[in-house]
């Protein structure tokens, strides 16, 4: 049987070059990402600026939303949306946090509850007060500072911390660019957002400590390759691997995205954007090309002599010294 | 890499095969299950969002505990300094202390001595703290007593405690099924009832404090004189129907903490829904004399100060036992006597988030999760059979391994399974595939590099597990901080997450390299198939 190969063998992309543009590119989405969200602003689910939030189907199919609104906005309950979600006879209806802390918030359910009467089912009732949405937002944005430098802890243990701050800038670039989209979207930003977010960090670091992790290895093998030719060596070499994965990955948000039902739509198109389509993006054209600047094997003599051919180079002919290079090669990995 | 012991193999294996074995439970009916023994019944508990049902999180409000701590102080001040005849002025609750001044110099010494009997010290976890529950200060002939924070601190853990086992009791006596009680943090409860839809009752009782007692109504003036003369041993409370209102003294006869039992009645004479109670033998004794002292005049029965029924006393009471009448309906009644049965919570609560999903979106949340996890894998193992071959197979395989061990693994551990949490078990697939991809990626790259089929699978194998621990590591550290930081279905997502990853490195340390090593050992193969 003939198996699929998505990417040839010994491809030799130069990866590198397109740093002149990738940078500035990625600069000014993230500026933009960064106006968006402080212009356009993040749709804020009832998990951090509290509120209520009550999902219903109505008996009668489809929903007749306009009497729905008139019936909940004779309430007087200040500002609210109404909003079909999945099937025609389902009903989103968002109230704002009423004043009057958290015994306000109790009474407005009650009141919807009385008015819609038994013309609804209710499939979800949320309840959010001041005191607890406050603390949500807290510990979430804590949560996220929290993972990124526990990440960069390890990472600095492992690598060096130019391998550390590399990703640290790439994955902050992923996240601002996923907050930009949320904002552009308007896609619902509640907890499971901050569940998004942290999954995608984790992903897309995964991601690039799949790349460095090459990097190093060339690094201690090839002591005389210039800077950007091992980049795009190493990236180059696991292109292969970041394709299939992103492909698979792909697949499983793909399944989560048709059939996840509702309640979980704006998580998948989260993970969607920011693992599939930013943190590619940023292992290959941001994470890597970054090291150059940051100094990643600058007191090396670069180029000419290499010890070793490179093993994207076709192989002439199986080397009979390959075995005795093998011991060699796993003494330098340590 | 590729040679294993026949120990070794054996125990990788058994341990597959427990760890998913626990996962069984979760396929038999309940009734199967039960004749199980207990070791082998753990299984995975479905979350509200799945099975439906209400979250409700209860804050106990550590204000009225404050207040109520710095009027037992003030009442202990009055006590102290009459016992030991210290005359004294302008005693009051100022802020968050007590203060009160000693009209002579010469008695300031033993004043403070005598009140700083009061502060206790407090004990901690590991024996006392050096802290005490009251600082004393004296300001010239100003004595001030301020609780200290632990010692609230303190107050309000007991009242939360106090309070989980009144809700239980509350809880219980509506007849809910399985609902869990238990702390958040210093001041809140988290109740959470499968299978609730409507939790208006719910709330309603846990809504109350049920602090009742019998007073007498104080007849010395009106209550709109009362406004302006603003007397000291009576206050204003409301009553029933709006803009009623009551001169209640402020000493009590009897309270609901001498109740025995409240049960739901009607009165013979008119049929009117009532609640009737019983005394324990010193609650008898207590409104016995006050009925007998006080005939002809009225008494007012306040439940969380409202006067819920002020009657005119006709002849003294000695049985130990009365009725309450208001107007109640049916179901007032009932929960009016369920109240006072399970007795009054040490502080109001107030309800500060409210979850309850309907049996509808739990079922169809389940569907979507199953539906969208089929598809999932489906799409995954043609994928990797397509790229691989026979390796991609062995990748399928061992993946189908992982997601039966994650469930074995929640079982065992009686976890929780959220939407989130399902989220979870489809991206641990994802990373499963992953760590095969990167092994099966450099066997490729070590093919290439003109290794012979054996040498290139070991190589590859020993280089991408590196790549593959630092990789997972990583994630593993984001969901660590999400099960931190997270609530509810944010750590489920987590708890799912974390889980997957460390079996997604044993099945790649050890499965897959197992199953290939047998391949290679069985077949020989002189090229790689993939």
């Amino acid at each position: 049987m003939r198996l699929l190969r998505i990417v040839p063998d010994d491809t030799k992309f130069d990866f590198m070059r397109f740093r002149r543009i990738s940078f500035p590119v990625s600069a000014m989405l993230s500026i933009v990402a960064i106006m968006l969200y402080f212009f356009h602003g993040l749709n804020f689910g009832i998990d951090f600026i509290g509120g209520t939030l009550i999902e219903v189907q109505t008996k009668a199919s489809p929903a007749d939303l306009a009497k729905m609104r008139a019936t909940i906005g004779s309430l007087k309950l200040g500002d609210f949306q109404l909003q079909q979600f999945g099937a025609p006879d389902d009903v989103l209806i968002r109230i704002s946090e009423q004043p009057g802390g958290d015994e306000a918030q109790q009474a407005a359910v009650q009141k919807v509850r009385d008015a819609l009467g038994d013309d609804v089912t209710y499939r979800r009732v949320e309840v959010v007060g001041p005191s607890v949405s406050t603390e949500l937002l807290a510990y979430g944005t804590i949560g996220l500072v929290l993972a990124i430098v526990a990440i960069l802890i390890y990472l600095w243990f492992r690598f060096e911390w130019q391998f550390a701050l590399g990703a640290m800038i790439a994955n902050v670039h992923d996240l601002v660019l996923t907050v930009g989209f949320m904002s552009l979207t308007h896609i619902d930003f509640d907890l499971t957002s901050i569940a998004a977010l942290l999954t995608i960090l984790g992903y897309s670091l995964n991601d690039t400590v799949v790349i460095y992790d090459r990097i190093r290895e060339m690094l201690r093998r090839y002591k005389r390759m210039s800077m950007p030719d091992l980049l795009n060596a190493s990236v180059n070499a696991t292109l292969s691997r970041s394709i299939v994965t992103h492909v698979t990955v792909a697949m499983s948000l793909l399944a989560l995205l048709l059939f996840g039902g509702q309640a979980i739509h704006s998580f998948t198109a989260t993970m969607m954007f920011g693992v599939v389509l930013v943190g590619t993006y940023t292992s290959v054209f941001i994470a890597s090309p970054i090291l150059i600047y940051l100094g990643v094997g600058a007191g090396r003599s670069g180029g000419a002599e290499e010890p070793e051919a490179p093993p994207a180079a076709p192989a002439a002919a199986p080397v009979p010294s390959r075995p005795a290079a093998s011991p060699q090669r796993t003494r330098t990995r340590r | 890499m590729l040679f294993f012991t026949r120990w070794k193999a054996a125990a990788i294996l058994v341990t597959a095969l427990i760890v998913c074995a626990f996962a069984l439970p979760n396929f038999f009916s309940e009734s199967v299950v039960k004749n199980w023994p207990s070791w082998a019944q753990r299984h995975i508990v479905l979350g509200l969002d799945l099975q439906g049902g209400s979250h409700l999180l209860l804050e106990v409000d550590s204000n009225a505990v404050r207040k109520e701590q710095l009027q037992s102080i003030d009442d202990d001040v009055l006590k102290v300094l009459r016992q030991a005849r210290i005359p004294f002025t302008g005693r009051a609750v100022r802020g968050n202390g007590v203060e009160v001044h000693i009209t002579r110099d010469t008695d300031i010494d033993t004043a403070l001595t005598k009140l700083r009997e009061l502060s206790q010290p407090l004990s901690g976890y590991l024996g006392t703290t050096g802290q005490r529950s009251i600082d004393v200060s004296a300001n010239g002939g100003t004595i001030t007593l301020t609780p200290t924070d632990p010692a609230i601190t303190g107050r309000v853990r007991q009242a939360v405690d106090q309070s989980i086992e009144i809700i239980q009791r509350r809880v219980n006596e509506l007849g809910l099924v399985e609902p869990t009680i238990q702390r958040e943090g210093t001041d809140r409860i988290l109740v959470q009832v499968p299978g609730l839809q409507d939790p208006s009752r719910l709330k309603e009782i846990l809504g109350k404090t049920a602090k009742l007692d019998f007073r007498m109504v104080d007849l010395s003036m009106s209550p709109d004189q009362a406004e302006q003369a603003h007397p000291t041993d009576s206050e204003i409370l409301d009553g029933e129907t709006p803009g009623q209102k009551y001169l209640i003294e402020k000493r009590v006869l009897v309270s609901g903490a001498d109740l025995v039992d409240a049960q739901p009645g009607f009165d013979p004479r008119n049929n009117d829904p009532v609640v009737n109670f019983r005394f324990n033998s010193a609650g008898a004794r207590k409104f016995a004399e006050a009925t007998q002292a006080n005939v002809g005049k009225p008494f007012a029965i306040v439940l969380d100060n409202k006067v819920i029924s002020a009657p005119v006393i006709r002849e003294p009471i000695l049985g130990g036992s009365g009725q309450i009448s208001g107007n109640f309906t049916v179901q007032s009644a009932n929960d009016l006597a369920i109240l006072l049965r399970a007795g009054a919570l040490p502080a109001p609560l107030t309800i500060i988030e409210e979850r309850t999903v309907g049996p509808g979106l739990g079922q169809d949340s389940i569907n979507a999760g199953e539906h969208a996890a089929y598809a999932g894998a489906a799409l995954v193992i043609i994928f990797m059979f397509l790229t691989y071959g026979l390796f991609g197979l062995f990748a399928n395989i061992a993946v189908a391994i992982n997601v039966a061990m994650i469930f074995g693994v929640l079982s065992f551990l009686n976890a929780t399974l959220t939407l989130p949490g399902i989220a979870g078990i489809v991206l641990t697939v994802g990373i499963a595939v992953d760590s095969n991809v990167l092994i099966y990626e450099r066997i490729r790259e070590e093919v290439r590099a003109g290794r012979s089929a054996i040498n290139a699978i070991d190589a590859g194998f020993s280089r991408a597990l590196a790549t593959i621990l630092d990789s997972n590591i990583t994630t593993f550290i984001a969901a660590a901080v999400l099960f931190y930081i997270g609530t509810g279905p944010v750590r489920g997502f987590a708890v799912t997450l974390g889980i997957g990853i460390i079996t997604t490195l044993f099945t790649a340390f050890t499965l897959t390299r197992l199953i290939v090593a047998y391949w290679v050992r069985l077949w020989r193969p002189r090229v790689v198939p993939i």
